[in-house]
């Protein structure tokens, strides 16, 4: 038996970020799988601890392109936890809102990802294309289709002009319409079924062990979601389902979000409904933030994210600690991917939508003497690269 | 005599005709997938606008590579599409032999995938091999399946391999894709061709997001120039083809032409069609689907053709 070793990226065009993944295969099988992280350096949790709680919001914003709610809204829910902070009513509901749109938009994104993965171009392209009235909600909601800027400790920044409302239901019954057409396809479709049908299986026990969240333990059957577990904002004001599936493999991640797209829609309804009567502040205003630590959570498209944050009564946070669902989902690869021919193992790695940007962490190694800058990153990259070339010279 | 060999090869209709032809369809094929897909889809001379930029870009040969093998392999096989081209054409708008048969063709045919073979097998990297190795697995299993369904047209004209007289037999019969027989062949045969072109769902060799373009990976400029004009010869050489074989050739006469257009449009959009609606399968799947039924059906075909249904 030889083992041949396939590289996958840093620079691949499955993945839109960089990333290393080596299968080492058998013929067309995967045997096994090694994974390398470290490609990108952008030390957001440092930057966070030199800016203030408010613009850190905006900074954590920009770790996700595609989560960029989610992290302001853990973040938000982490620095709120330290003082117990209470939030108005309508700003829970636009919370939910802006939130679950992200949601729709993430999980549309990454089903038209996976058509692409698969070599189904036009499902790819319908999708996007679906996913344009999203996109024009966020811009009505807070005037930017990515990036919204809405999320403030104590509230949000920018009210849903009721004059508003019949267009965002505008947009989002087309939407609906589209979804359920979607989701009759996804499930109707032979060749879909036959090549996604139990290609890379992560069974329930595997799930649990590997601490995986979101849609890929709950397609697991790991019935485990933050919004209905430990509801911020207005989840408990809402009415939804969470999907469970049980299978694991790749389809039923697809199936699952496709359905939980329709759920979202269900509790975009309601909150817009709300809206038209609910009325009052959106902004709790906080003047200052007691020193203490903090949690927060939110279920995030891919998983539960989670921000860490301690205060010492500045108007800044002495530490910052950011996890996405990421971190514990690409773990799983190790299981699903092994024993499964090449052509399948692309999509597993598609299939838990990671997102290499949130994962990525660096570390500053501090010597002995506490001198804080022994060992600068630089360095360390640039002895990195020296050791890769020895290595490729000496294979030669 | 000899001249108009040479105009036949290189002017009508072996090389100009069928490259031109072909960058053309090439750009109807994208249009309509492109409109299939809501997007705008490229101008109708970007297929020659990019054909010529390559040609003026560099050349980069892998250092580890065999380097006659890397570079021949595409010229030789536009020679060959140039010359299958040649002996269809002359056929079916000449009536003529070009001193082949449809078993020359099929083994030209098989040539062609052979090189693609060996000019990614060639480069020594890991995703051009693995590509090449599929490009084998995808080879045998449609082969069998194309060879069965060549056979039909043979049997039906009464065993005559010259591509003229399988014509003639039409043209006095009727085209073959009346028969049951006949039907059959030419469903199968339209899927031999989207595997035989690496099409959607076949597109197992040159998958993007899994092997990177597989065999073609490491190739660039004229020499990648020529591997798209290939793949842009064969919408035109496979449906001339089938149309040869099954659909009575054309007949170039007043409202002939319409139909002759029509002929292969019909071909063309089906393919297109099958390309968008469906997800790249896997090799073991597209093997099962040949050898399990696309095979036994052209089989069946076969004794039916026997018996003359």
């Amino acid at each position: 038996m030889t083992i041949n070793k396939i590289p996958i990226g840093p620079f691949h065009p499955l993945l839109e970020e960089a990333e290393y993944f080596e299968l080492k295969v058998d013929g067309e099988t995967v045997v096994d799988i090694d994974m390398e992280i470290g490609w990108m350096h952008r030390g957001h949790e440092f930057i966070s601890e030199m800016k203030t709680f408010t613009q850190s919001i905006y900074l954590v914003e920009r770790i996700c392109g595609i989560c960029s709610t989610s992290h302001p809204l853990a973040c938000v829910h982490a620095i709120e936890d330290i003082d117990n902070i209470e939030i108005p009513i309508r700003a829970r509901y636009i919370r939910t809102l802006v939130g679950e749109l992200e949601r729709i938009h993430s999980h549309l994104l990454w089903l038209g990802l996976a058509g692409h993965f698969i070599g189904y171009d036009t499902l790819w392209m319908w999708v996007w294309k679906y996913r344009e009235p999203v996109l024009q909600m966020f811009e009505i909601i807070s005037g930017n289709r990515n990036h919204y800027g809405m999320m403030r400790v104590g509230g949000v920044a920018k009210d849903v002009d009721p004059v508003s409302i019949p267009d965002l239901k505008k947009n989002l019954d087309m939407l609906d319409k589209k979804m359920v057409m979607v989701a009759n396809v996804v499930r109707d479709d032979p060749v879909l079924r036959s090549r996604l049908k139990g290609v890379g299986v992560l069974s329930h026990d595997d799930a649990v062990a590997y601490c995986a969240t979101g849609p890929t333990s709950r397609a697991s059957g790991v019935p485990w979601d933050v919004r209905r577990d430990e509801p911020t904002d207005a989840y408990d004001l809402v009415d939804f389902e969470v999907i469970v599936l049980q299978n694991g493999d790749v389809y039923d991640k697809m199936v699952l979000r496709v359905l939980e797209v329709i759920e979202s829609v269900k509790i975009i309804r309601q909150c817009l409904e709300k809206l038209k009567t609910v009325q009052g502040s959106i902004l709790n205003n906080v003047k200052e933030i007691s020193p203490g630590e903090g949690i927060g959570i939110y279920e995030a498209p891919r998983g539960e994210v989670f921000h860490y944050i301690r205060s010492d009564g500045t108007n800044r946070p002495i530490r910052h600690k950011v996890r996405a669902p990421s971190f514990v989902n690409i773990p799983t690869y190790t299981v699903s991917c092994k024993g499964i021919p090449v052509a399948d193992a692309l999509i597993t790695l598609a299939s838990v939508d990671p997102c290499y940007c949130c994962t990525e962490r660096s570390l500053k190694v501090v010597n002995k003497e506490n001198d804080p800058c022994s060992i600068d990153l630089l360095k360390i990259s640039r002895e990195k690269t020296e050791r890769i070339r020895r290595e490729i010279n000496g294979s030669k | 005599m000899i001249g108009w060999k040479i105009f036949y090869l290189l002017v009508f209709p072996g090389l100009l005709f069928t490259g031109v032809l072909g960058l053309i369809v090439g750009w109807v094929d994208r249009k309509l997938s492109a409109r299939l897909q809501f997007r705008v889809g490229p101008p109708f001379f970007q297929n020659f606008n990019d054909f010529f930029k390559l040609l003026g870009k560099e050349t980069i040969i892998v250092k580890d590579g065999i380097k006659s093998v890397f570079v021949a392999a595409p010229l030789a096989a536009f020679g060959f599409l140039v010359l299958i081209s040649t002996m269809i054409g002359l056929a079916l708008f000449f009536h003529e032999g070009f001193g082949g048969d449809l078993f020359v063709i099929m083994y030209l045919l098989m040539i062609f995938s052979v090189l693609v073979i060996l000019g990614g097998s060639s480069t020594g990297n890991v995703y051009s091999s693995v590509g090449s190795g599929r490009e084998i697995k995808l080879l045998l299993a449609d082969e069998l399946a194309f060879i069965l369904i060549c056979l039909i047209p043979i049997i039906k004209s009464g065993y005559q391999i010259q591509l003229r007289s399988i014509l003639e037999v039409q043209s006095v019969q009727g085209p073959f894709i009346g028969s049951v027989s006949g039907a059959i062949a030419f469903i199968i045969g339209i899927l031999c061709i989207q595997a035989k072109m690496a099409l959607p769902p076949f597109h197992i060799p040159d998958a993007e997001t899994e092997i990177v373009g597989g065999p073609f990976m490491e190739y660039s400029g004229p020499l990648l120039g020529f591997w798209q004009l290939n793949h842009y010869m064969m919408f035109v050489i496979f449906p001339f083809l089938l149309i040869l074989l099954f659909l009575g050739g054309f007949n170039l006469h007043g409202i002939g032409i319409i139909w002759a257009v029509l002929k292969y449009l019909l071909i063309i959009v089906i393919m297109i069609l099958i390309k968008n609606t469906n997800p790249r399968i896997r090799i073991d799947t597209a093997l099962n689907f040949f050898w399990r039924y696309a095979a036994p059906l052209s089989f069946i075909g076969i004794i039916l053709a026997v018996f003359g249904v």
